[in-house]
């Protein structure tokens, strides 16, 4: 299998504040990988040394088989960069900008298609500074993937949005995913993560502290459950890492158990946990 | 090199089985799949598209985008105007030579100072803006090279300093009686001088956005800078010979004095030349000035410039 992205020993050092702390990470070609972790924990560093937007201090990167700090035009049009935040090109239409961005590529998606993939062909020829938050953001996604890209940087994509645009997009991702692109997702949503993500990694104080599939993260798979139930006597917890064995002896003969539930740790309880230990 | 995204299925082997969303997906995704997913042997044959090529279609972008800014068009066209017509209106009058009016001379020099609003006033402020909003950043993610976003501009440039120009001398004509030249030399120096001013500025324009924190910040030095060039290049002040010799002597430095020279030799009768510091329209130095300063003017936009704010 093809590495899409490979990092060894990342570091990046600001003046006073050492942002990513010897940082590896491995991400296979076709796979949706997604990087959580709070605010200033190095992930917006992260990712944009891998764009080429940034300088590391030291460590190894190689992005689609180069390192993205030297990486040229031609580099340059095999990867696609959503932006957390950029509110240029105000007075184009919508369809103006994504076919003038077509123009940059050797071999560009078809710009109609890529605003109807997005959802926008209703508002191609609105001025984009009309567009509500969640319309630019889609904007920004339809010049992130105009170039057929070969890797995917999805910053926090969906800050802002209502939950139905968010699900609009989750289809979208899955799509481009299906399509062979890869894509790396930073996002402050962990139920995103988890429906999106083949792998997530999760960065505190510029390490990666825990990297598995959403439904391993952390030991999740094997933490103990929690079991609970009522009864005539009131409400029951009690955590055992063999619940189907505890749900049997408790209904055994047939008793029917009011309220029950065995329930797993959420991913938010797994991540909190994870970047608590390190806080 | 790229296995195509059918290569991430089962077969891929003992290595990697961690991937179950996906692996649900390649029985579409695999070789039937045909026409409309397969991308990657197409790619590798397309070339990239020429900088020069990017460059005025990104021009075409910047003039739409600019255009439509209606406050920005108004108030970057008029400003000049305005001002000229305030200043001349108040300061018109005789001068040492018969028949040429202390407006004329203001107005031969304003429309100097007016390719001078167009190109370094504007790119200054507009480079600063396009980082500031995150254009840059956007850009710099793209294929694009930067020598087509400063083509861009220089189109920008082109077409707004033409129509500044139009305008300023449209109204210099009408106020203040000035003549447009008759002889074809004349108009050789102005169209040198115009293309010399406006590339010289826009890449002097371009290395002070990146010395500007913010587009705020460099709105205020590019007017505190701009407003003082125009005192101390005889401008606002005519005839240059009424200042000190020490402010022309600093302002010869810049690009404005020369420029504003170069214009009152176009739009001035011959006589006229006595009203000037070295009693000379000085061309050949108007042109070395200029020319050393479109080469120095490449060099610091080229080392200053910054895609981004961050490092």
């Amino acid at each position: 299998m093809t590495t899409a992205v490979s990092v060894r020993g990342l570091r990046k050092q600001y003046p006073g504040h050492l942002a990513v702390a010897g940082l590896d990470l491995d991400i296979a070609q076709g796979e949706v990988f997604s990087l959580l972790g709070p605010n200033g924990a190095g992930k917006t560093t992260t990712v944009e040394i891998l764009e080429g937007h940034r300088q590391r201090t030291s460590g190894e990167v190689t992005v689609l088989g180069e390192d993205p700090g030297k990486a040229g035009r031609a580099w340059r049009s095999k990867i696609g960069i959503v932006l957390q935040t950029a509110n240029d090109a105000a007075e184009l239409s919508v369809a103006e900008t994504v076919h003038h961005f077509a123009k940059y590529y050797p071999d560009p998606r078809d710009p109609d298609e890529v605003i109807e993939k997005v959802g926008l062909t209703e508002k191609a020829k609105s001025r984009v500074k009309s567009l509500s938050g969640g319309q630019r953001r889609r904007v920004d996604v339809a010049l992130g993937i105009i170039g057929r890209p070969e890797l995917l940087f999805l910053d926090e994509p969906t800050t802002g949005f209502d939950p139905e645009a968010r699900r609009q997009f989750w289809a979208l991702i899955s799509d481009l995913a299906g399509e062979g692109t890869t894509i790396l997702l930073t996002t402050h949503y962990l139920d995103e993560a988890e429906a999106l993500a083949d792998r997530v990694a999760v960065i505190a104080r510029g390490e990666i502290v825990a990297q598995d599939t959403p439904r391993n993260l952390g030991g999740r798979a094997s933490a103990e459950a929690t079991v609970r139930w009522t009864d005539e006597r009131g409400e029951h917890t009690e955590r055992t890492a063999y619940p189907t064995k505890l749900v049997n002896q408790l209904s055994a003969g047939g008793r029917e158990l009011a309220n029950l539930t065995v329930t797993r740790p959420s991913l938010e309880d797994i991540y909190l946990d994870l970047i608590g230990d390190k806080a | 090199m790229t296995t195509a995204p059918s290569g991430a299925s089962p077969q891929a082997g003992g290595s990697a089985t961690r991937n179950p969303r996906k692996a649900t997906v390649p029985s579409g995704a695999s070789p039937q799949a045909g026409g409309s997913a397969t991308r990657n042997p197409r790619k590798a044959s397309v070339a990239l598209p020429g900088p020069l090529a990017l460059g005025l279609a990104r021009g075409g972008t910047e003039l739409r985008q600019f255009f439509r800014h209606k406050e920005q068009v108004v108030f970057t066209f008029s400003l000049p105007a305005v001002l000229m017509i305030l200043l001349g209106s108040i300061l018109d009058g005789p001068t040492a030579l018969a028949g040429v009016t202390s407006g004329q001379l203001l107005a031969a020099g304003m429309i100097g100072s007016g390719i001078v609003s167009t190109s370094f006033n504007s790119i200054a402020t507009g480079v600063s803006a396009d980082r500031e909003t995150g254009a840059l950043k956007r850009l710099r993610g793209t294929p694009m090279p930067s020598s087509s976003y400063f083509i861009g501009k220089m189109v920008l440039v082109a077409v707004s300093s033409l129509a500044q120009t139009v305008l300023m001398v449209a109204v210099s004509v009408l106020l203040f009686g000035l003549k447009l030249p008759t002889a074809p030399d004349k108009w050789l120096t102005l169209l040198w001088v115009f293309v010399l001013g406006i590339v010289s500025c826009t890449l002097l324009g371009i290395a002070l956005s990146s010395l500007a924190k913010s587009t705020t910040g460099a709105v205020a030095v590019v007017q505190m800078l701009y407003l003082v060039l125009q005192f101390i290049s005889g401008v606002f002040v005519t005839p240059i010979t009424n200042l000190p010799k020490i402010m022309v002597d600093i302002a010869s430095f810049f690009p404005l004095k020369w420029i504003c020279q170069g214009f009152r030799s176009v739009f001035l009768p011959d006589g006229a030349v006595g009203m000037e510091m070295a009693g000379s329209w000085e061309l050949p130095r108007v042109a070395l000035v200029l020319g050393i300063w479109c080469v120095a003017g490449l060099v610091l936009a080229r080392l200053s410039f910054r895609w981004t704010d961050g490092k």
